[in-house]
């Protein structure tokens, strides 16, 4: 079986077995991405793992993704990969409510996912449900905002030039008299 | 000087509540912070340590202080300008971070790459892999009192710098590996340097191995530290020779392989014990496997061109602007609003020489990519290791942090 066939394959066996938690299947350029209703995230996940045709036991990680203006906004992709059979595959969750986003945490099926799911809600603000360890990862603890939504800024520094030099100067956080 | 008294102590405690046991602030337990700056750590890693006299009840990694925001920033760039930055990530495997971008758009766009480019690819990965794992001998062994190996080791690297720098100009963050292709073809001094050093290295690394393997002061301080299961290293998404290590067979160039891999022969080393002995054992064979590697390659290395010829993606070169109008027009259009590719996204994985390096990146079909993601091997190593350090002692924290052999750029982003 070719690879891609072996992905149909999989998602197939996934959509049988859990049929009320899967929304559609679609494939891009060989990969194959199973849309999961993100209530059941959790179930799905387990099946993968504890499937004795599947095995995902490997996990590669999950991605955040903000798709600001449109609606929904927010989506989890998880990137799943059997060791024993070579197969990969994505599920993609689409965070439900666009203002207060949460999701459950896969943390306890999949203990990889524990920093993964800390970066997304430090990126993207969506609240992980169960988290063992829901703080800040990558920014220091007292930020505010979450860089990675689209609605947060770049942020630029200006550059001091001779013209400048005193305005930019009263904004730089050094010991001053 | 103002003393730290009681009452400010116990403050710094409290924001450790719930992340360290009861038993830290009842006095049983000490907590030891391993600051963001220690020479160890190799890069800004900082480290709690809760120590039951030496030994080590539990171990928290703080990370965060190398965090640029590459992926916010890559969002509002250009997919080729972004490609800059990619190098800056892991600055110890610059090309493989370009290459794992570069099959991400290679992919999303369905670009082809013509063989030899594929070709210099793999030896440039694989030079890179040497160069990463040299960085990584050097200071591991450094870190646990063999100093004299890090000079060695850096003299090695210096002629693959060399080599890098005779192709792009630049040392380290080449930018050689371009969506299509390279950027330019291969000078000719670079064929000769690359034999020659060929020829040399596989003794350098008997030499390292003369120092370290048989020493008994190293297998002291490596065997049986650092323990982690095969069931533990798949469990907490261990990849590379941290999984190997453990004797999980698994190397994305064997099972996943892109960019021509299966054209070589070459050996997946792998360990037993999953100690921090056994994943140095596998990065040491995993260089002498390169070599093996590059030597197939450059041997067989095909003529022809070295980027794609599919314009709405790859500029034309500048002798075709004189000539030709469909050439001025796509060297306009890319260098103003640059390609664009297909809706959709992608996930690519390589090996890189921490571990699985992946590259998520979705495209809403405009110039810059709408989201990219980089699933980094030293992330996933560090969230494991606690796993690797409980019941150790702190003089082994060390050598467990070198062996999982971690980059902050790499893990920060």
């Amino acid at each position: 079986m070719t690879t891609f066939e072996q992905r149909t394959a999989a998602a197939k066996i996934i959509q049988d077995a859990l049929p009320h938690a899967i929304e559609r299947v679609y494939e891009f350029r060989g990969d194959v991405t199973l849309v999961v209703k993100p209530a059941y995230i959790v179930e799905v996940c387990r099946f993968c793992r504890d499937s004795a045709e599947l095995q995902f036991d490997m996990f590669s990680g999950v991605s955040g993704v903000d798709y600001y203006p449109d609606s929904p906004r927010f989506a989890l992709v998880y990137h799943l990969y059997s060791l024993r059979n070579n197969v990969s595959i994505e599920l993609k969750a689409f965070v439900e409510d666009d203002d207060e986003p949460s999701i459950d945490s896969v943390t306890e099926v999949y203990p990889a996912a524990n920093w993964f799911e800390r970066e997304i809600l430090d990126m993207f603000g969506v609240t992980i449900n169960n988290h063992p360890d829901p703080r800040r990862i990558l920014t220091p603890a007292d930020w505010e905002g979450h860089p990675l939504r689209k609605d947060y800024p770049l942020g630029y520094e200006t550059v001091q030039f001779s013209f400048n030099f005193d305005e930019v100067n009263k904004h730089k956080p050094y010991a001053k008299e | 000087m103002t003393r730290l008294d009681e009452s400010q102590w116990e403050g710094d405690l409290e924001t450790l509540r719930g992340l360290v046991s009861e038993r830290a602030f009842t006095g049983e337990t000490m907590v030891l912070n391993m600051g963001p700056q220690h020479p160890s750590t190799h890069g800004v890693l900082r480290v709690i340590l809760e120590l039951e006299g030496e030994q080590i009840v539990n171990c928290i990694p703080d990370v965060g202080y190398l965090h640029t925001g590459i992926e916010k920033t890559m969002e509002s760039k250009k997919y080729e300008q972004a490609l800059v930055l990619t190098d800056r990530k892991d600055y110890l495997n610059n090309l493989g971070n370009n290459l794992t971008y570069c099959l991400a758009i290679e992919k999303l766009c369905d670009l082809d790459v013509p063989p030899r480019a594929q070709y210099m690819r793999v030896i440039l990965a694989e030079l890179s892999r040497i160069q990463s794992h040299l960085v990584w001998l050097g200071t591991h062994a450094l870190d646990l009192g063999a100093m004299s190996v890090m000079l060695y080791c850096f003299r090695e690297r210096e002629r693959i710098l060399d080599m890098f720098e005779m192709l792009s100009g630049q040392r380290m963050m080449t930018s050689y590996i371009r969506p299509g292709g390279l950027w330019r073809d291969i000078v000719p001094e670079f064929e000769p340097a690359l034999r020659d050093f060929l020829n040399y290295f596989p003794a350098k690394v008997d030499d390292y191995e003369r120092i370290l393997t048989e020493n008994p002061l190293w297998i002291d301080r490596t065997q049986g530290i650092g323990f982690i299961s095969a069931e533990d290293a798949i469990r907490y998404g261990c990849s590379g020779p941290v999984l190997r290590g453990s004797g999980v067979n698994w190397d994305i160039r064997k099972a996943i392989p892109y960019s021509s891999y299966d054209h070589f022969e070459f050996d997946v080393p792998l360990g037993q014990h999953g100690d921090v002995y056994d994943r140095y054992m596998v990065r040491i064979q995993e260089m002498r496997q390169s070599v093996r590697i590059i030597q197939q390659a450059i041997d067989n290395l095909p003529g022809g061109p070295f980027r794609s010829q599919n314009r709405k993606y790859v500029p034309p070169p500048r002798s075709e602007l004189g000539h030709s109008m469909e050439a001025v027009i796509h060297h306009f259009k890319l260098w103003t609003e640059g390609f664009r590719p297909p809706k959709g996204e992608v996930y690519v994985r390589t090996e890189s020489p921490r571990g699985e390096l992946g590259c998520y990146l979705v495209s809403d079909g405009g110039p810059k990519p709408w989201r990219v993601h980089f699933r980094t091997p030293s992330f996933v190593h560090l969230s494991a290791m606690p796993v690797m350090t409980r019941g150790y002692l702190i003089a082994d924290v060390v050598g467990i942090i070198g062996s999982i052999d971690i980059t902050l750029g790499d893990c920060d982003r």
